[in-house]
């Protein structure tokens, strides 16, 4: 999969548009507008975008509570999810599941999982499915520096590692689980050393470089459809907001270092800058970009108010599936 | 009708499921190699292959979170939890994922899931390898909770498990696996929902679970010499629950007993004389009785353990309580 210019700038097309999907609903959350909680993507954009630009549309992704990202990279409908935030029919789980439970099977997004680490076993099911179904399908595993402390992430690397499954986990170390930094979580600094104890490879990569995700992620896609088995990447990236909208995200980390990687470390302003740079896009071209997205958003923004509410009768429906499997 | 094995008759269903749709497969501890702790799967490595039985390392998170996944992508996974009491290990994955992504996805992602699992005391595996706790699963909306207590009932139950599209957590009695019994040659499933009638009786009814259904109808035939003809009515499935019928035999008998191996403290008994009370109450002529493991963790001393499980005699003690 060659990365052309126009690749590149639509990779930055989604990276802003992730930004400006996260501010605006962080702007809603503040003005009381929103239920529920929201944990945003702000300042990870280069891990989502660099990663999914790496498998195909049929390929799979789990994602978790911070999810917003992988959804739009993954090719979301910002209407859908604006009304599936908003808890409207609309919304990609009519309401049922809000921010946190995101899923859509068409565009391979296998579904949101609220419970830390939880996502990790069922993508490696997913991998273990596509293998056994003879398809060389790849899941792409989403999950963060808290994680890789659960069970589940053990467990399930274990059996990725001796089952050999189609399966890149993609951690998201952002140096924070909720509010502990990772050096009172764990004793070592690179999660990817964690890969040798399950027989796969480990690979550190800066998560503010789109490009260096993607190629990482690019590299295990192939290894996994080759069939060689799972790789564990580990994406060095930081959160600029709090843990979810309404923590200041200060309380547990000093002024500097959020200064720091807003100023310094910001992956979209830095592949806007590359992309200049290199020549590949050029100013009005940014920003004719910039103004699509915002016309996009305010339309997901128009389309999710407009929609209604589900109706009541609908709470109680889907908590089976309808067809008891009497035919096959 | 030829006799066969409780063990058997689910090792059959198994097979027959498996043969007919390539996409059931099983995981579990030892299910493989070695056929199983209790020999259900013996034989199902040799003809499925190492793809579709799968020895698993112990890690019931793990790899019942993978028949999730496996479930969420178009595979009919069958994952065993050799002893109903480590199912603890694994209750996030069947909670909080199984149990809700249909419902959370807004009706579009499926998990046709089954966790076999066991259930019974008798066997001296003291506290950790005793325990019957089905009841946990009866209260998470989006699960469906089997108990088959017969050879019959285990293959058309597990059956149709596999077949429902939905997480399924089926419990199987350790201590039944030797039980024989009649199991039709011709190929049958039996639905969820409905409760069958044991042993029909007019002066009252017990309501039982699981290797319970066999005290329950040990209790009736004592009572029976006395004078006394119990109605013996098994769930066969507690989610869902078959309330008709047990409201039906409650309204005939007008007394109820409830014998069920889980502890007693909040077990099924407690919601199934709930419901009767709710359907039958201006039909009861005494207060329900609850029979339910001793609220103990199970000991491992052999008349200790023995004393903590549900009798025969508790109950002939208990129906004659009702009737004077």
């Amino acid at each position: 999969m060659e990365i052309d210019g126009a690749r590149m700038k639509e990779m930055y097309r989604q990276m802003v548009t992730i930004r400006r999907f996260e501010e605006t609903v962080w702007d809603f959350y503040t003005r009381a507008m929103m239920p529920g909680l929201a944990h945003l993507y702000i300042g990870e954009e280069a891990v989502a975008v660099g990663a999914c630009a790496a498998i195909r549309p049929d390929d799979l992704i789990t994602s978790t509570h911070r999810g917003h990202g992988h959804c739009i990279a993954k090719g979301g409908d910002l209407g859908r999810m604006m009304a599936e935030i908003l808890g409207k029919k609309t919304g990609y789980c009519q309401g049922k599941g809000g921010s946190t439970h995101i899923a859509d099977l068409d565009l391979g997004i296998l579904g949101a999982f609220g419970i830390v680490g939880a996502g990790i076993a069922p993508a490696t099911g997913a991998a273990l499915s596509a293998k056994m179904r003879r398809t060389d399908r790849v899941v792409l595993c989403f999950f963060g520096d808290g994680a890789a402390n659960q069970g589940s992430f053990h467990e399930s690397l274990n059996l990725a590692g001796l089952w050999k499954l189609p399966v890149v986990y993609v951690c998201e170390n952002n140096l924070y689980g909720m509010t502990v930094a990772q050096s009172r979580a764990m004793p070592i600094s690179d999660i990817a050393e964690r890969a040798s104890s399950y027989a796969m490879p480990g690979v550190v990569v800066d998560g503010q470089d789109v490009m260096a995700v993607y190629e990482a992620v690019r590299e295990a896609v192939e290894r996994a459809r080759r069939g060689e088995g799972s790789t564990l990447i580990e994406c060095k990236t930081y959160r600029f907001g709090g843990h979810h909208v309404g923590d200041p995200g200060t309380a547990y980390r000093t002024q500097d270092e959020i200064e720091y990687w807003k100023r310094k470390r910001d992956p979209t302003a830095l592949f806007r800058r590359n992309l200049l740079d290199q020549g590949v896009m050029s100013e009005e071209e940014a920003r004719v970009i910039e103004g699509e997205v915002e016309k996009v958003i305010e339309k997901a923004i128009e389309f999710a108010k407009e929609s209604p509410f589900p109706a009541l009768e609908e709470v109680s429906e889907h908590v089976f599936a309808d067809k008891v499997g009497r035919e096959k | 009708m030829r006799e066969i094995t409780y063990r058997e008759a689910i090792r059959e269903a198994l097979r027959e499921e498996m043969l007919r749709d390539e996409r059931v497969f099983l995981m579990g501890e030892d299910i493989g190699v070695y056929g199983g702790c209790f020999k259900v799967t013996e034989g199902l490595m040799d003809e499925f292959g190492e793809d579709r039985v799968r020895d698993t390392p112990i890690s019931e998170a793990g790899f019942t979170g993978l028949g999730v996944g496996a479930a969420m992508t178009g595979m009919r996974p069958v994952v065993e939890i050799m002893f109903g009491d480590f199912i603890t290990i694994a209750m996030d994955q069947i909670v909080n994922q199984a149990a809700k992504i249909h419902y959370m996805s807004g009706g579009k992602v499926k998990v046709p899931l089954t966790v076999r699992t066991t259930l019974g005391a008798g066997r001296s595996s003291a506290a950790q390898h005793s325990q019957s706790l089905h009841a946990w699963f009866c209260h998470v909306p989006g699960l469906k909770v089997a108990i088959p207590s017969t050879p019959y009932d285990a293959k058309g139950l597990l059956k149709t498990a596999i077949r429902d599209d939905n997480p399924v957590v089926i419990f199987e009695d350790k201590m039944m696996y030797g039980l024989q019994g009649p199991v039709s040659e011709e190929e049958y499933l039996i639905p969820f929902g409905e409760a069958e009638v044991r042993r029909e009786g007019g002066d009252l009814t017990i309501v039982a679970t699981s290797s319970m259904v066999h005290t329950a109808l040990a209790a009736a035939k004592t009572l029976s010499e006395q004078g006394v003809e119990a109605e013996v009515i098994d769930p066969r499935t507690l989610i869902p629950l078959d309330v008709g019928a047990l409201v039906k035999s409650a309204m005939k008998t007008g007394r109820v007993i409830l014998v069920d191996e889980g502890y007693q403290q909040y077990g099924v008994t407690g919601e199934i004389a709930s419901v009767i009370y709710e359907g039958a109450f201006d039909y009861l002529d005494a207060p329900i009785r609850r029979i339910g493991a001793m609220n103990v963790p199970i000991p491992f001393s052999v008349p200790l353990e023995m004393a903590t499980i549900p009798s025969a005699e508790e109950i002939v003690k208990a129906a004659l309580g009702l009737l004077h």
